[in-house]
């Protein structure tokens, strides 16, 4: 760690992986009430665990994304954090706010939960992932500028490199677009036309440059490769992830009253987002094997190539395969999207943030460059289970949606929603059991954590 | 031998690779094939409807396209001098040459905003048909290219006009063309397609 005020970045990391664990246990809750309807009813129902599970992964990034944001600004800026206090009181603003939402989630029906929280001001809830209450997303964004003010005024006052520049307009990008969240016209399709400015422009826009700068961060510490080299591939790659992922949008705009234009933008941009996916897992792999150093810490590189791979798989090729409006006219909402979306969140976002974790944790917590060979070992066994079992839940959620698709809505006699969703619980239950692998892998990450043993350097010279 | 080393150094012994930064050329070529996806999309909707896309054709203001071709195709050669003169050791030359080309580029849009006042005032939108979409789409998506490029050009000019290049170092100079001349290629291929081909 060069700067002191580097470690505010570790209580966002702590918090990060906490609601990460709370988001995979409502998760493993959802995926049993897919086959066993009633279980918990009525005291969790079935789209509260949702909400908690998505609403817990946004969050849990968000987090990532801001203690990130403080581990590498500082360093890329060579200065110290603007206001270490400023980051601190966030923080807890935001971690209290946070679990008084799930809280009110929780404990309270969700129409009641509207009418205490002043839903009647200005009627912003109800809507996939935008369901926090008025005063939670009046405090997001209350945090978000207070965060962007310090980091803005770090970086002014320090170098400016092409990392913390792209992170800085990601970032600003991440608020800015948040605010459509405040906008919710009574025209069910123009609603839905700026729900997408949200979700749509963070995932395939902003966030990804906040995914590239954070990558391009790790490698240079990591590889040792020259900055101008990855900097350049960074330019390279968010160019390419903005001209497609902004028309891109487009493919959201399918049939649900926007104009027919949009099934051509849609379908030509969107089929071309797989492309800066695709040249980061060259750019990762290529300036891994330039490598001027060998860096003790194993597992961060393996995160960060991990995250190239699996952006690439559930970003690009998962999205691809049903992003062309002749497809989506099939598989719109069936569970192809839910394979799609968990693979792109864990691959392109959770990871990101378990990498930078992986990079700046043992230096948060003063065990020098890298922790020790066991604890580093059970990270990277850590990291085979969830990203393989991953695959698996993509894999079975595939399944079940092909076949979702052929029985529900291509065959000649189509059948029931619920007809067919009995007939497809096999595979329901199969992704239940990759989730149970995958909530071990979690475990096992968050043990790693708190595995001592000799580090590198130390173990080398007992050998 | 070090004569000869020295000599191995000079642009001319450097041209067999691309000239410029290799990352403006993976970006070309991802923006080439961006624009092919197009053009085979539009091949594909003018064959579901030919009658449709030869009628409307004819709405379109040939002059007009013919005009920003020629301006795009003399903006490339002013842009191919500028690195001529680069090379040559003079960048002032070079600036000069580079804001000519960024002079054809403003009279590129001057001609493109009347084509589309013509077309708004009659009433075309992208919604009017599939022939006005791609018009529409395909000349817009191209402008946002060649204004990119006129960005490109003014900086690059800026720096050349204050000695940032030299005979030897001026990979920016021959990238920034590169650019321009990949915003050129692609409107040679979509003035006939759009304008032209029955």
């Amino acid at each position: 760690m060069q700067f002191k005020s580097q470690a505010v970045s570790k209580p966002y990391f702590i918090a990060a992986i906490g609601l990460f664990v709370a988001q995979i246990l409502f998760g493993l809750i959802m995926g049993l009430q897919y086959v066993m309807g009633d279980f918990l009813f009525p005291h969790i129902p079935f789209n509260v665990a949702r909400m908690v599970h998505t609403n817990a992964l946004i969050v849990w990034l968000l987090m990532g994304f801001m203690g990130a944001a403080y581990y590498l600004v500082p360093e890329e800026s060579e200065t110290e954090l603007f206001s270490p206090k400023l980051a601190i009181a966030l923080f807890w603003i935001f971690l209290v706010a946070a679990a008084l939402t799930v809280v009110g989630y929780l404990l309270v029906p969700y129409a009641t939960l509207a009418k205490m929280t002043g839903n009647d001001i200005i009627p912003t809830m109800g809507r996939e992932f935008l369901e926090q209450p008025l005063i939670t997303k009046v405090g997001i964004v209350i945090v978000a500028l207070a965060f962007l003010f310090n980091i803005t005024m770090t970086v002014l006052k320090g170098r400016k490199t092409a990392i913390n520049t792209v992170l800085l307009v990601g970032l600003w990008g991440l608020a800015i677009f948040f605010l459509f969240s405040f906008y919710n016209p009574d025209n069910v399709v123009r609603d839905k036309f700026y729900w997408w400015w949200v979700v749509h422009l963070w995932v395939e826009g902003v966030w990804e440059l906040i995914l590239g700068a954070i990558l391009a961060f790790v490698l240079i510490k990591t590889t040792g490769v020259d900055r101008e080299v990855i900097e350049k591939w960074l330019y390279v790659i968010i160019s390419l992830a903005l001209i497609t992922g902004i028309i891109g949008t487009g493919h959201h705009y399918y049939w649900i009253g926007t104009p027919e234009y949009w099934q051509w933008w849609g379908s030509i941009f969107s089929a071309l987002e797989p492309i800066p996916f695709f040249a980061m897992v060259i750019y990762a792999f290529n300036i891994v094997n330039r490598r001027r150093r060998e860096h003790p810490n194993k597992a961060a590189t393996l995160w960060a190539l991990g995250t190239a791979v699996m952006a690439f798989l559930g970003a690009g090729v998962w999205g691809f395969l049903h992003t062309l409006a002749p497809v989506n006219f099939y598989t719109h909402g069936t569970q192809i999207t839910a394979a799609h979306g968990h693979m792109a969140f864990y691959g392109a976002y959770a990871m990101i943030v378990l990498t930078m974790i992986s990079y700046a944790m043992p230096k948060l917590r003063g065990m020098g460059e890298a922790a020790s060979e066991r604890a580093q070992l059970t990270e990277m066994w850590s990291f085979w289970l969830m990203t393989v079992s991953m695959v698996f839940i993509t894999l079975f959620l595939t399944g079940a949606g092909v076949l979702q698709v052929w029985l529900q809505r291509y065959s000649e006699a189509p059948q029931a929603f619920m007809a067919v969703q009995e007939q497809i619980k096999i595979f329901y239950w199969m992704r239940e059991t990759a989730g149970l692998v995958f909530f071990t892998g979690l475990v096992l990450y968050v043990i790693s954590h708190f595995v001592g043993g000799p580090t590198g350097a130390k173990a080398k010279a007992r050998a | 031998m070090t004569a000869v080393a020295v000599v191995d150094r000079t642009p001319a012994a450097r041209l067999p690779s691309p000239p410029g930064d290799l990352a403006i050329w993976i970006f070309i070529l991802a923006e080439l094939l961006v624009f092919g996806l197009l053009f085979v999309a539009y091949a594909f909707a003018r064959a579901g409807d030919v009658a449709l896309f030869n009628h409307h054709q004819q709405g379109l203001d040939q002059a007009a396209g013919l005009i920003n071709t020629l301006l795009l195709v003399t903006g490339s050669y002013f842009v191919a001098r500028a690195v001529a003169a680069v090379r040559g050791g003079s960048g002032r030359v070079c600036a000069l040459w580079l804001a000519a080309g960024f002079g054809t580029g403003v009279l590129f849009v001057a001609v493109k905003f009347g084509e589309y006042a013509d077309k708004f005032a009659a009433g075309v939108s992208l919604s009017t048909n599939t022939f006005y979409m791609f018009y529409l789409g395909l000349t817009f998506f191209h402008l946002m290219h060649v204004l990119m490029g006129m960005v490109i050009l003014a900086v690059v000019a800026q720096k050349a006009w204050r000695g940032g290049y030299s005979r030897v170092e001026h990979a920016g100079v021959e990238t920034g063309a590169a650019y321009w001349h990949m915003v050129d290629l692609v409107w040679l291929i979509l003035f006939p397609l759009l304008y032209v081909m029955r």
